[in-house]
């Protein structure tokens, strides 16, 4: 398992990736906004995202869980 | 005449610098703030502060009608909306108007025709202002794009016609890039001005960015206060500007400060305004770009070298009265330099929000801090990453360079990551300390 974290504090503006959906190295997972730039945040390694952790207009913090993929 | 106080519509480090004039002009000062905003410098340091709304822009700096009542309930008698936010919104402008306020800021009529870059290119062009190729109306699509490209040739340039701050802004080589980048910039130009209108204009690949601060007097006039140049940017920002303009010689300078005369009189201009153009860099030749309808970010550069206070003749200007300079007999002395000092990592520019643990800003000769937040203040993800602006003047560029280097040394800030090394960088660059570079200085350092 492996989960994604912020490495921010950001808006989540767009959730682009859907639970239970196989992703892929380079998938983009959410959209996340901060100082009016948008920041991607991709998948490192294939796999299936088994939960995702925020919804579109969260405010989430440095280290919070993003995502978790198996 | 003097407003008797002024609403400032903005926040941060221009809601500080615009206090300051008022206050040394004896205007009571009324802040507005959001709930992020509350423990910053420009809300404990105004005669009043008011709350009006929740962090998000859209709730607090961009709601018209908290702003409007904030003013009602303090008994403002103007407002100065600063850059961004409000600032260039001819609708807000007439709301104020509307309310019985002054409006520190250009005629809502000038704001509307500068605002729309396709009217402001094709009014320009009317003006005798040179433009680069492009669209004279919106493109509704990526076939009717791939057109106009074919005509004006590429590469070319794609652009909101309503943006700014270069977002969803890009250049396309060919037409594969044009297809991909005209959908990312209507998305954009959607989501961030409201308005899908793209407008191409032809891509010129090794310029400069070259600005020219204009005053529309009182009495109809139009002065130029010389240029800035602009040409260092990340993501289509500016993170450093100069004035004189390293490339930009005398002859030059002459064309374009009649030209961005030539602009103001166009549109009737009142009050601070900014022709940007780009100067191409293999035949020296310039083309406008666009009309910034309020005080610029990086105003401080030509106010070090004039001597001349520009928020001060903006409150003037608004309120009928003459400069409190010689309009006749400006004379521009040595060089200045602004770094923007941005909360964002110094290698990738990537946001870095934080609570700033330690403050230590530089002084000396020759330099000058525009700050908008001190030790103990939280820098959050709502709005832009601009924590303070380091202006540094010197008797020539040698000089300015050298203040600006030992100052960057001296700017401590702790908690969010700051670019302050990478000004340090480019300060050391053979590129930049040469004075030779353009738009792509920055993309060089950072292949």
């Amino acid at each position: 398992m492996i989960e994604i974290r912020a490495e921010m504090v950001a808006n989540v503006w767009k959730v682009v990736a859907v639970e239970g959906e196989a992703v892929a190295d380079g998938d983009i997972v959410v959209i996340l906004e901060s100082m009016k730039m948008e920041i991607p945040v991709l998948v490192e390694s294939s796999g299936r995202i088994i939960r995702l952790a925020v919804t579109e207009g969260d405010v989430i913090q440095e280290g919070d869980l993003i995502a978790v993929i198996e | 005449m003097l407003p008797e106080s002024v609403l400032i519509a903005n926040r941060g480090e221009i809601a500080r610098r615009i206090a300051r004039t008022a206050r040394r002009l004896g205007i009571r000062v009324i802040a507005v703030y959001s709930e992020a905003d509350a423990g910053l410098p420009f809300v404990a340091e105004a005669d009043e502060a008011i709350l009006i709304g929740p962090a998000p822009p859209a709730l607090s700096y961009l709601n018209a009608g908290a702003i409007l009542a904030a003013a009602s309930r303090t008994g403002a008698a103007a407002i100065h909306p600063g850059y961004g936010f409000l600032a260039e919104h001819a609708e807000f402008a007439q709301q104020v108007i509307d309310a019985g306020l002054t409006w520190i800021g250009p005629p809502p009529d000038a704001i509307a025709r500068m605002g729309d870059k396709i009217s402001a290119r094709n009014l320009m062009a009317a003006a005798g202002v040179p433009v680069a190729p492009g669209s004279t109306e919106p493109v509704p699509d990526a076939d009717a794009a791939a057109e106009v490209a074919a005509r004006i040739g590429y590469p070319v340039m794609i652009k909101a016609a309503a943006g700014g701050g270069g977002i969803g802004m890009s250049a396309a080589a060919d037409v594969a890039a044009l297809r991909t980048g005209f959908e990312t910039a209507r998305t954009r130009a959607e989501r961030f001005f409201g308005s899908p209108a793209i407008l191409l204009e032809r891509f010129i690949a090794h310029a400069r960015h070259v600005e020219v601060q204009i005053l529309g007097l009182a009495d109809g006039r139009v002065v130029a206060l010389g240029e800035r140049d602009c040409s260092a940017q990340r993501r289509h920002q500016k993170v450093a500007e100069e004035t004189p303009s390293p490339g930009v010689g005398a002859e030059l300078r002459e064309r374009m400060l009649t030209a961005a005369i030539r602009a103001g009189l166009a549109v009737g201009y009142r009050g601070a305004g900014t022709v940007e153009c780009l100067v191409e860099e293999s035949t020296g030749e310039f083309v406008f770009l666009e009309m910034n309808t309020r005080l610029q970010v990086e105003h401080p550069v030509t106010e070090m070298v004039t001597g001349i206070d520009l928020v001060e003749q903006q409150l003037l200007i608004a309120g009928g009265a003459d400069c409190s300079f010689d309009v006749g007999s400006v004379s521009p002395h040595g060089h200045a330099l602004e770094l923007r000092v941005y909360a964002e990592d110094p290698v990738r520019f990537l946001p870095s929000p934080g609570v700033i643990t330690g403050w230590h800003e530089p002084a000396g000769a020759g330099v000058r801090v525009d700050a908008g937040y001190a030790a103990g203040n939280t820098v959050t993800p709502h709005y832009d990453p601009l924590l303070a602006k380091l202006i540094v003047h010197g008797a020539d560029r040698d000089q300015a360079l050298e203040r600006a280097r030992a100052a960057v040394g001296c700017f401590q800030v702790t908690g969010p990551k700051t670019n302050l090394p990478f000004h340090a960088e480019l300060l050391d660059s053979p590129d930049f300390a040469s004075g030779d570079y353009d738009t792509a200085v920055v993309s060089r350092l950072r292949p």
